[in-house]
């Protein structure tokens, strides 16, 4: 009955498409048959069929054609072949956003809606709502709650489902079914009650009381549908976590009863929610990790593969409670589907022996090529977890990811296996010069910029410390000839530091140095010529300050300015150029600030920067010079009173600006003239106060104080303030926000304000400790003993420390080596005024933990203060 | 789960031929917004998928379970939070009825004829990326596509056979 296609097409075998070639314009102009009386449904379907193909090959309709054809199709209504207003059902959905005015065709759907033919109700039910909007609602509203209770169970479906569909839209008026959602919820129809469940939930997800009202009742009656199993699997397990629930509530025991479910589906839904559970112990993970391992030898892939892939996350936690699995994961090593494969490795590598690593690797490299890029980056985080738990295995790590490396990969893969190589150097020094080899190959051929530039970095920071640096030079230096301006200026970076640490290729560095300088782009050129004065000067201080440790210390851009003055000789400040105020973490960025300056994605303002603007258009507060440092937010009210307030300290060089950042939680309340009374215990002076003129309702505004640093007495780094908000009430009504003519003054006692040691001294990143300390040199260098009874670990110790001064910790040493009883802790900053601080602290675990502390700074003053404020 | 539990479990439902050609697709959701990002996600389907006589993946970080049978492709997408036997349910049952209604013939040229029943089948099966029908047999009820060699009296008589059995 169907109409034949073309003859020809049909001959010519089975690689012809008889929708191949449609042309939309073509297919419109059939379309004009639809108006045709009698209809003819065999050639008016067989045009809806090419109408909808068309849609579904994203060929774009245009508002004008697509209207046109819609209202030829309403035509269609008047025929009863029944695939034929199927179709057209169809092609009203999927026309609904293109076309205007579909809402014509209401009547007819809702004839059929209410019909007799069952066939139609249910797919006319969706395709009405596709169509309706929430005034349209109201007027089905009646037929809807009918045939959400309709005992046909494709009536009832499609109701359900569909209203889930408008609950975004409508939820006002689709709350109002709930009765009728309950009543279809106990349906003997498997799909009837997962589609009523699922409604259900969605109408009371927010009314925790009512979820777990519906929840204790569908666990106890007891439901048919798989599906609706896993749906109330899944709200059990949210409602578990939200409450903080523990392992003795009746929800997990309803859970863990689905482990012994029928379907697979719903012990497989059970399984995941207990594993992904926080907190879950050995004990609780045990029954669900043992269906785990049912299912991995189950014929079925997907049940494989859930399985392993549920296993392994539960290996990254408890590793110990998967090594049971282990017999049945080394099956599935050689599983066909590489997938399964990949994660089944991945997991004996967490839950494994150091013995059997080789044997894994050995495994993964015959496949690694068949698999997908995630598993890739799968493998490499397993490879990166291990070498941190086995670091004797890293030799064999390096080769694998060095062969990985060749591979084809994206960015994403590459770049998880630089940062693996990148961490494991990192961990173990006997590594270094197999791993930067690696990477040197690596970045021959490198199409990333972000990856080369990182690199370099790297190469120039540990490159100079290996026995033969000489090697590394050639790499570098093809950079410089072959790549993009953004890689270029960062090898020549590198090649400085080589030169800065090795007297003996200096001459050399030169040289090349003398070729950048002829570079095309600017900043190599800048940077050559800049690099090249310094290094001629041959002075340790210099090469400090401005090779190893210049580049994190000031703004990328002001690189340039460097270059200028060495080349003039004209006095400058270099204290007036803003600290670069990167949140530095010495992992991961350390690299970023030069290497990617010249990137396109060029970084956002800084938090500080915006402070800077916002403080600069004040006019109290001009003269006050550059902004020096910025604070976190210091809460100064709990966080659920009338008034919320916090502080944010802004620190220049003879002043400090509080800033308060205040909100009224009263709707019944307007605040005028807000400003925050301070009363300093030490010899600070406040000058001024910045009010905020109005404060609504829950709009956020800012109030200021202005203070001025005591002079005479420069020690005075720390103070208390007592503060006091001030402000004048004015009632009003909660609802226009009116507010009423008069008001009363009133105040409100805020928390004290301290300003610490901290607030006066910026992070500044040191990456080579040794030279900064070097350059500064030991005029005021002072040292002393002291004894932290309180304390009980190095790490500890080390946390207040850091925390306490405000400083950046450097060469990695904010970390302490398990099982030492001695540390070396390095701190750099900046102090207010631009005095360069560094703190060298040793660190000894007796009783309680001894300190030796030694300050050098390029003023006496500042080391006095970090001294008294540590006393 | 991190996930707020829903009944939306299906992202796409896709056929592609063996050129990796789209013969059939529907998103869903926003995932793939546009045609061009759609096609690209189809062909890193393909390319990952057409060697490899497994039935799922995770691509994209997506989970995609699918079956190829002579000439066609069957995906079906959903998040990779999602219960993949779930997503696998609705494969078979989309696999399943076409099977029925092409009498076992699931190739590309077969299903070519009887598109409207492919779109009507997949409308049953899945509705806004809800799971409507799980059971090939409903399904094909439903879709109560008339074959092309049985008369249309004689089908309807079938079917109100059919019908009258189910619900008496």
């Amino acid at each position: 009955m169907i109409k034949k296609f073309d003859k020809k097409d049909e001959e010519s075998g089975s690689g012809s498409n008889p929708f191949q070639h449609l042309e939309k314009s073509a297919v419109l102009q059939e379309a004009r048959i639809f108006n045709e009386t009698p209809i003819n449904p065999r050639r008016c379907l067989h045009i809806l069929t090419k109408i909808i193909y068309l849609l579904n090959q994203g060929e774009h309709f245009g508002t004008m054609e697509a209207t046109e054809a819609f209202f030829a199709m309403t035509r269609l209504f008047q025929s009863n072949d029944q695939t034929l207003r199927r179709m057209c059902y169809l092609t009203i959905k999927e026309m609904a956003n293109i076309s205007e005015d579909v809402i014509i065709v209401t009547s007819s759907l809702t004839k059929d809606m209410t019909g007799k033919e069952d066939v139609y109700r249910g797919p006319a039910i969706r395709a009405l709502c596709r169509i309706t909007d929430t005034t349209m609602l109201q007027a089905i509203e009646r037929y809807m709650k009918q045939a959400i209770v309709d005992k046909v169970p494709s009536v009832s479906s499609s109701a359900l489902v569909s209203s889930l569909h408008m609950v975004k839209m409508s939820y006002d008026v689709v709350k109002r079914w709930v009765n009728e959602a309950q009543e279809a919820a106990s349906s003997d129809n498997i799909m009837v009650q997962y589609h009523a469940l699922g409604l259900l939930y969605h109408l009371r997800k927010n009314d925790r009381l009512a979820v777990s009202k519906m929840l204790n009742k569908f666990t106890k009656s007891g439901l048919k549908s798989p599906f609706a199993y896993c749906m109330l699997i899944r709200i059990a397990s949210k409602l578990l976590e939200e409450t903080e629930a523990g392992h003795d509530s009746p929800l997990f025991d309803f859970i863990e009863s689905c482990l012994r479910n029928k379907h697979e589906m719903v012990v497989y839904e059970a399984a995941s929610a207990i594993v992904h559970m926080p907190n879950c112990t050995a004990r609780e993970l045990a029954p669900a990790v043992s269906v785990l391992q049912l299912f991995c030898s189950s014929p079925k892939a997907a049940l494989r593969y859930a399985a392993v892939r549920t296993l392994n996350k539960v290996a990254m936690k408890h590793p110990s409670a998967v090594t049971a699995c282990n017999l049945d994961l080394e099956n599935l090593i050689t599983d066909s589907n590489r997938s399964i494969a990949t994660l089944a490795i991945t997991t004996l590598l967490k839950t494994g022996s150091e013995s059997s690593v080789d044997r894994l690797m050995k495994q993964i490299s015959s496949f690694v090529s068949e698999i997908s890029d995630e598993f890739k980056v799968v493998v490499v985080q397993a490879i990166s977890a291990l070498c941190q738990k086995y670091p004797r295995k890293h030799s064999v790590m390096m080769n694998f990811l060095s062969n990985m490396l060749r591979d084809d990969g994206g960015f994403e893969y590459k770049r998880a296996i630089v940062d693996c190589i990148i961490s494991i150097i990192e961990e173990n020094p006997e590594s270094k010069e197999t791993g930067l080899a690696h990477l040197c190959e690596f970045i021959e051929d490198c199409e990333h910029t972000v990856l080369a530039t990182k690199i370099l970095h790297l190469l120039g920071k540990e490159g100079p410390r290996t026995p033969s640096p000489s090697k590394y030079i050639r790499f570098i230096f093809n950079r410089v000839v072959l790549e993009s301006e953004a890689v270029r200026a960062a090898a020549v970076s590198a090649l400085a530091k080589f030169g800065a640490q090795n007297d003996d290729l200096l001459p050399s560095v030169l040289v090349l140095m003398q070729r950048c300088m002829m570079d095309s782009d600017d900043e190599v050129r800048d940077r050559a010529t800049f690099y090249m004065n310094v290094l001629q000067q041959k002075q340790k201080a210099l090469n400090a300050a401005y090779i190893f440790n210049g580049e994190n210390t000031h703004c990328a851009p002001s690189l340039n300015l460097r270059a200028l003055v060495e080349l003039t000789q004209k006095p400058f400040d270099m204290k007036s150029v803003p600290l670069a105020n990167t949140p530095i973490t010495e992992q991961k960025t350390e690299f970023a600030p030069v290497a990617t300056s010249k990137l396109p994605e060029k970084p956002g303002p800084t938090r500080q920067d915006i402070y800077q603007e916002q403080l600069a258009a004040i006019p109290e507060f001009q003269g006050l010079g550059s902004l020096f440092k910025t604070s976190e937010a210091v809460q100064l009210t709990e966080a659920e009173t009338e008034y919320v307030v916090r502080c944010v300290k802004h620190t220049f060089a003879r002043h400090m600006v509080f800033q308060f950042d205040c909100t009224n939680t009263l709707n019944d309340q307007l605040l005028q003239k807000v400003m925050v009374q301070m009363e300093p215990s030490e010899a600070y002076e406040v000058l001024h106060y910045v009010p905020a003129a109005n404060l609504p309702y829950s709009q956020p505004g800012s109030c200021y104080s202005l203070v001025r640093l005591p002079e005479d007495d420069p020690t005075a780094v720390s103070c208390t303030f007592s503060c006091t908000l001030k402000y004048l009430v004015k009632d009003c009504d909660p609802n226009t926000g009116e507010p009423d003519d008069d008001g009363y003054d009133d105040e409100y006692v805020l928390e004290d304000l301290e300003v610490t040691v901290a607030d006066h001294i910026q992070k500044v990143l040191k990456p080579n400790f040794a030279a900064a300390w070097d350059e500064v040199g030991d005029d005021f260098e002072k040292e002393e003993t002291f004894a932290l009874a309180s304390v009980r670990t190095l790490d500890e110790a080390v946390g207040n420390i850091i925390s306490f001064l405000g400083m950046q910790p450097c060469e990695r040493s904010d970390k302490v080596p398990e099982n030492k009883n001695s540390h070396i802790l390095f701190l750099a900053g900046v102090f207010r005024g631009g005095h360069d601080v560094l703190v060298r602290s040793r660190l000894a675990l007796a009783d309680g933990v001894t300190m030796q502390v030694t300050v050098r700074s390029s003023d006496e003053t500042v080391v006095d203060i970090i001294l008294a404020s540590v006393g | 789960m991190d996930t707020e539990p829903s009944l939306y479990t299906v992202k796409a439902v896709l056929i592609l031929d063996n050129d990796g050609e789209r013969l059939y697709a529907k998103y869903y959701d926003d995932t793939y917004p546009s045609v061009k990002e759609q096609k690209a996600f189809e062909k890193n389907i393909f390319s990952k998928t057409h060697r490899t006589d497994s039935e799922i993946a995770l691509l994209e970080g997506l989970t995609v379970v699918y079956k190829s049978n002579i000439d066609l492709f069957f995906y079906v997408v959903g998040s990779s939070h999602e219960n993949e036997l779930m997503l696998m349910a609705v494969l078979n049952c989309l696999f399943d009825s076409l099977s029925q209604m092409l009498r076992k013939n699931v190739e590309r040229r077969a299903l070519l004829e009887n598109m409207e029943g492919l779109f009507l089948a997949v409308d049953e099966i899945v509705d806004g990326g809800v799971i409507l029908e799980s059971d090939p047999q409903q399904v094909v009820h439903r879709v109560a596509l008339r074959g092309e060699d049985v008369p249309y009296s004689e089908q309807t008589v079938t079917q109100v056979m059919k019908t009258k059995l189910k619900w008496s």
